[in-house]
């Protein structure tokens, strides 16, 4: 078996991904066939940067759904004499035929080359991606709930609160992001349950958020107000103690009728898998990240609350709760949602800096810090194997800045 | 003013004396201390040799206690291991008597280091010299380069100057410096790349930088940190250039050049200013990222050792130096601000 020319391994590459294509194609064309009825989502796709920060943001969303679907490979699996190997080499016949056997279908070649372990590389990046695009997202997410829910009343009420709170802030952001990636994100520090004691606390501002927005909206509304704590509750903490004690529940040496009963209660309630590695990264990522959504919402309260319509819902004898949720938080939508953005990339960034220092991941886990870390210890004699994930890395986080950037530009207009 | 700073200065104690803290605290947790143990004495000591050699040291104690100590406010520990007299102010060639009582940060010793067996005070200024070099290159580089492109995009808005200047700053602002290392390493000195212009390491650029070994890693963080001043001198910029007295200086016939350098340019780089002084924070991130990659021993490398092998008091001493850094360079872009532009009054 010979090696694959470039133009077959593009070929091939982008044949493997044309479920993304097809997709893609589709999404585009009934967007622009709408674009009139899709509000600021249609007029960005009227920005040319905009548009670029669409298709990209779009494709890294829709191969994270369909990884399955392209990968060639099983991104774990280690072929003897593919270590290291370039891009576009075939695999050795008796693995092939191996596969035809056992009816599993694999690629005939390595499209981008062979890992320092033998892993194939094409199926890594495509993989890595579900764990980046579920963890970036929801991680920015969950800042912004902390950041907003304290940033409101700091901004609103000012004086001692503001001062607390602003002092905390400064803290986390004076502190050298790396260091505390260092000391929060460690294996060890697991035992001592910081990052559960964080991830208890941190957690728990989405639950609030949602019952103070629902309780001043409907005060006055008990049919509504009634169901709709209900429903927040029940899967605010069923999804609360998925999170935060399911990994709890985990170290092999606990033992004991106790122990084991609880473990059986966590494993007959838990929702998703989190394990404590995943949640310890989740927990320092969000922690590094809400100060600074904390400072922006901060600013935007103490200017948007001298506006009319707030003095106006004052006169009305609105609850300061209800102003902060549903006349103040309203109109700061255009740069937080600018920021939302941004912060997506930013965290991508920061998950990448985590596995290029070899902290939280475990090693086989095929994010893209991961694999570029892995791959730079060789860069010097075989450069394949880091350079794919810092590509595919790049373009999303290239592509969500060009879509911040679309989106502002959009919202300035009006 | 004075008393504005005066007050700004006093907080910069609380926050360092905080932060001092939690960082102490958490590098005094049990399995960070077993972490240090372990690489210090022998990999394979069970759990109650660990203990002991805890204990002998002083490390089991109250937190506070030792905090204290390195504060310099409680007494240091003396004890005798192995039947040697020992202790945190020991001085070598004196009685256990004559040791003063108090050794801390306030009686400016910030402790020894554990991997390098070197006192912290030396190892961060020979370290922060390294990186000291490193820093002055790249922040000459990287403001220079940003407000040239700044000011070429934002003189006119919305040209294909504008456009295509643009587009590269979000780029360059969306590449990592671990990625963008790994594309010039890989393009500039790897056989892979072929061209071999340049070396893939910087080690031997700490005693003698040359050309060859040292544009890699400054080109690195250039790259990454430009991108965000860029755009903000364009966004400055802009903002200028469609205010009222250049319409009227262009109305009398003053050249386009001369717009821009004589009127414009003094009051578009107020904004960027502020920016530019904080992204030294930023930098520190960058240059632990690069000095990692290029195996260049400064303070960002120091600071990885210090954390892997849990080097408590390096740690601490690093931090601060992280710390004082951030604060200082905020307290010098507020009043700098305030100077610069004489709407602002602080107080």
């Amino acid at each position: 078996m010979e090696r694959l020319t470039a133009l077959e391994i593009t070929g091939q590459v982008l044949a493997q991904l044309s479920p993304i294509w097809l997709a893609l194609g589709l999404i585009l064309f009934l967007s622009f066939f709408f674009k009139r009825r899709l509000g600021l989502y249609g007029q960005i796709l009227e920005h040319p940067l905009g548009l670029i920060g669409v298709v990209i943001v779009m494709f890294w969303i829709l191969v994270a759904i369909f990884a399955d679907l392209i990968v060639t490979h099983d991104y774990l699996a280690q072929v003897s004499g593919m270590k290291n190997k370039g891009p576009g080499w075939a695999m050795p016949l008796d693995v092939l035929e191996a596969a035809k056997v056992s009816g599993t279908e694999i690629g005939s070649h390595y499209l981008l080359g062979g890992d320092n372990l033998a892993r194939d590389i094409f199926s890594r990046v495509i993989k890595g991606s579900q764990i980046v695009l579920i963890i970036a997202p929801l991680a920015t997410l969950f800042a912004f709930m902390v950041g907003v829910t304290l940033g409101l009343p700091a901004g609103f009420y000012m004086g001692r609160l503001d001062t607390v709170l602003s002092f905390l802030a400064n803290l986390v952001l004076a502190f050298p992001v790396i260091l505390l990636f260092y000391l929060l994100v460690t294996k060890d520090i697991v035992e001592t349950g910081i990052p559960m004691m964080l991830a208890g606390f941190l957690f728990l501002f989405p639950i609030i958020f949602f019952c103070i927005l629902m309780y001043t909206k409907y005060r006055t509304r008990p049919e509504i107000l009634v169901p709709s704590f209900v429903v927040i509750l029940v899967v605010g903490f069923w999804l609360y103690l998925t999170a935060v004690v399911t990994p709890l529940a985990q170290p092999e040496s606990a033992t004991g009728i106790a122990w084991n009963a609880f473990s059986g209660l966590v494993d007959y309630i838990r929702l998703f898998d989190m394990n404590s590695n995943m949640l310890n990264i989740f927990v320092s990522v969000v922690f590094v990240n809400s100060p600074t959504v904390f400072r922006i919402v901060r600013g935007l309260v103490i200017d948007i609350k001298t506006r009319d319509y707030v003095a106006a819902a004052q006169t009305r004898g609105e609850s300061p709760w209800y102003i902060m949720l549903w006349e103040i938080l309203p109109n700061t939508r255009g740069p937080l949602i600018v920021d939302f953005c941004l912060r997506i990339g930013y965290t991508t960034i920061l998950l990448g800096t985590l596995g290029f220092f070899g902290l939280g991941f475990s090693p086989e886990s095929p994010d893209w810090g991961n694999t570029i870390n892995e791959g730079r210890k060789l860069l010097l004699i075989y450069a394949h194997a880091a350079l794919p994930p810092a590509i595919a890395l790049m373009s999303l986080v290239l592509g969500l800045n060009f879509l911040a950037d679309g989106l502002r530009e959009e919202s300035l207009k009006d | 003013m004075l008393q504005f700073i005066a007050k700004r200065f006093g907080v910069m104690l609380l926050t360092v004396i905080c932060l001092t803290f939690v960082v102490f605290f958490l590098t005094n947790l049990y399995p960070n201390l077993e972490r240090l143990a372990k690489t210090q004495a022998n990999n394979r000591m069970t759990d109650e040799q660990v203990a002991s050699w805890l204990s002998d040291r002083g490390y089991t104690r109250n937190v506070f206690v030792k905090y204290g100590e390195w504060l310099g406010v409680v007494p240091g520990w003396k004890k005798e291991i192995n039947e040697v007299p020992s202790g945190r102010c020991a001085v070598k060639g004196q009685a256990p008597e004559e040791w003063p009582t108090y050794c801390g940060a306030i009686q400016g010793y910030l402790g020894d280091s554990t991997v390098f067996r070197e006192p912290v005070s030396d190892i961060i200024s020979k370290r922060l010299g390294l990186t000291g070099y490193l820093m002055l290159w790249t922040f000459t580089l990287m403001v220079g380069l940003a407000l040239i492109i700044g000011i070429l995009a934002g003189m006119r808005e919305g040209s294909k100057l504008d456009r295509g200047l643009s587009t590269f700053s979000i780029a360059t602002t969306a590449t990592p410096e671990y990625v963008s290392g790994v594309i010039l390493i890989v393009v500039f000195a790897s056989s892979a790349g072929g061209l071999k212009w340049f070396k893939g390491s910087a080690s031997a650029a700490m005693d003698n930088p040359t050309f060859e070994n040292f544009t890699l890693p400054v080109a690195t963080i250039v790259l990454y940190g430009m991108g965000y001043i860029a755009r903000m001198t364009r966004a400055s910029m802009a903002e200028v250039m469609t205010s009222q007295y250049i319409r009227t200086a262009r109305l009398k016939g003053v050249s386009f050049p001369g717009i821009v350098i004589k009127h414009a340019l003094r009051n578009a780089l107020i904004a960027p200013f502020t920016v530019i002084m904080l992204q030294f924070p930023y930098l520190l991130t960058g240059v632990v990222i690069v000095e990692t990659l290029f195996n260049y021993k400064g303070f960002g490398w120091t600071m990885v050792q210090a954390a892997s092998n849990n080097d408590i008091e390096l740690l601490v001493g690093v931090s601060i130096v992280a710390v004082v850094v951030v604060l200082l360079t905020q307290l010098l872009s507020d009043i700098g601000y305030a100077f610069l532009n004489p709407r602002i009054r602080v107080s």
